[in-house]
């Protein structure tokens, strides 16, 4: 354990010195790079708690994903234009407003989704979740108004009180502090009574059931907890690019969510926090050399699978917490 | 005061059906054993009772509420303790975690438990799986305990130990029956259950054959119903 916390503080420093030094060197480009990995982090931080910590197997959680963008982007073009919504609601440029939308828009989804698809396990639970997901993808496709196909774009970033969003450190600065939220957050969840509960539903329902507790409920609460998490990131994901469109939405993006889980180390603290940094890593260095970088992260994949079920973290801190 | 009522209980594995009728009365602050040769249905009798095989036929009553086919959960709820056969812990969460995760206020605590079972308290950080059997018998138990059940069901809780930790098992029942704890348990040590019981009910094949105080289990009854 002592091993998996040195890594984890080792990985955080870099992750600050950094996009810090290279921005002081005049190279901002790295401060971006830095931004998606704490956002994809975020939102796989998000999905852990299902997958890591309840063993769902969520291979829907863009459906959050793309709402949190979608929420960010619609709010933002409305209150840009200064029409309102609907029923004279106004848009907003507040992020802090837009998070809180954005949570309560994911929990509602994710519980009506939850509440269907957790009637299901194994193989049909990760088809189902996929089907809502791709309902989400087709339904932002065809929907004219929010720019379908083409994507919604909005021309200045959301703002933050007291923080100027249109410098790359500033936005960083807020990105890493919602990571740590989570971070924070998903610890004290895994030690709580309700994370014991949790874990016990993936290790054995019945028994679970024997002493007093419906796994269901477990389940369907920390999938929605799960989903209001990966919801934020979509928002900042849609603030970092100024951009939301359908592909947020997409099945390889819920699939890249997955395996960021599973490069990092799944069920870990750091877990995601380390996939993302390998994956954007590798996009980054493997998509200069060659276009068809994707094929070298199979290959990455297929050894972190077979050779190291642990991920990285469990190459680097031995043995995984949950066998 | 009556807690558990059992009366005719019929239970099925799909269409092999293995329990025939079943009559079962555990009252308040009683320890009654469960007693039978092997596969004479003693497990799927406590099994039907918490409908994790769904009884077919029969009345299952525990204080007074119709429990039959009820959600096992529901059934835990409603004060009914399960220790599973077979040492059931959850491997992969700490000794501490499998103590907090199902716990309900009450008289037993984590705390507590650990008093019972010291052994638990020196383990508290330690991974289930990496328990003994003996121990694990006691997280289980403990686990069961920290749900505070009004009623305490012990499935084949000795079975496959060594014998000095069969005696710390035996010594933290007699403990719980000293303190009032109504107990269920299933068992084929005689002589250690025996002088715990305070009534015995006698399975063969899927019926309930004799019932009786355990006092009255004598050679003869043993040999009619528990003699290989």
């Amino acid at each position: 354990m002592a091993r998996e916390t040195a890594f984890n503080i080792v990985l955080s420093v870099l992750l600050v010195a950094a996009p810090v030094a290279t921005s002081l060197l005049g190279e901002p480009f790295y401060v971006t790079l830095a931004t998606r990995i704490a956002i994809l982090a975020l939102a796989a931080v998000g999905l852990n708690m299902a997958l890591g910590l309840g063993g769902l197997v969520s291979f829907g959680h863009a459906a959050f994903f793309g709402l949190g963008g979608y929420v960010a982007g619609i709010l933002a073009v409305h209150a840009f234009n200064m029409e309102p919504m609907f029923a004279g609601i106004p848009g907003t440029k507040l992020m802090p407003v837009i998070w809180l939308v954005a949570i309560v828009a994911c929990a509602l989804l994710a519980f009506v989704i939850g509440a269907i698809s957790l009637r299901t396990s194994g193989v049909y639970f990760i088809m189902i979740t996929l089907a809502f997901a791709q309902m989400a993808f087709y339904f932002a496709i065809s929907w004219p108004a929010y720019g379908g196909e083409d994507g919604l774009s909005f021309f200045v970033r959301n703002n933050f009180p007291g923080i100027d969003t249109l410098r790359p450190l500033s936005f960083l600065a807020i990105c890493y502090g919602l990571l740590g939220l989570s971070l924070v957050f998903f610890h004290r969840l895994q030690h709580s009574r309700f994370g014991s509960a949790l874990q016990a539903a993936r290790q054995n329902e019945t028994r679970l059931a024997a002493v007093g507790i419906r796994p269901f409920h477990v389940r369907l609460a920390a999938f929605v907890i799960s989903a209001a998490v990966t919801g934020v990131a979509g928002a900042l994901f849609a603030d970092l690019n100024r951009f939301v469109s359908p592909s947020m939405l997409s099945w390889q993006m819920s699939g890249e969510l997955i395996v960021l889980i599973i490069l990092g180390g799944v069920g870990r603290l750091y877990g995601p926090v380390a996939g993302a940094t390998l994956y954007v890593l590798l996009e980054f260095a493997l998509g200069g050399i060659t276009e068809r970088w994707q094929f070298f992260l199979g290959l990455i994949l297929l050894g972190v699978v077979l050779f190291a079920r642990g991920g990285v973290i469990g190459v680097f801190a031995g043995r995984p917490r949950h066998g | 005061m009556r807690l558990l009522h059992v009366a005719g209980l019929q239970a099925a594995y799909g269409p092999t059906q293995a329990l025939f009728g079943v009559d079962l009365d555990v009252g308040e602050g009683e320890v009654v054993a469960l007693l039978g040769r092997n596969g004479m249905g003693k497990t799927t009798t406590i099994r039907a009772i918490f409908n994790l095989t769904t009884p077919v036929a029969g009345v299952l009553e525990f204080g007074g509420d119709d429990i039959f086919r009820a959600p096992p959960h529901v059934i835990a709820r409603q004060g009914l303790g399960l220790v599973p056969e077979g040492r059931r812990c959850f491997p992969n969460l700490t000794v501490a975690e499998n103590l907090l995760a199902a716990a309900r206020p009450g008289r037993w605590d984590k705390a507590k438990v650990e008093g019972l079972f010291p052994r638990l308290a020196e383990r508290g950080g330690q991974f289930a799986r990496t328990l003994s059997g003996g121990e694990q018998q006691m997280l289980a138990i403990g686990r069961a305990l920290t749900t505070n059940p009004t009623l305490l069901v012990l499935d084949e809780a000795t079975e496959g130990l060594a014998p000095v930790v069969r005696q710390d098992i035996w010594r933290a029942i007699q403990t719980l029956k000293a303190n009032g704890q109504s107990i269920l348990v299933v068992d084929k040590t005689l002589s250690e259950l025996l002088p715990v019981a305070d009534r015995c009910v006698i399975l063969e094949n899927g019926r309930s054959v004799w019932t009786g105080r355990a006092l009255d289990v004598d050679v003869a009854v043993r040999d009619r119903y528990l003699g290989v």
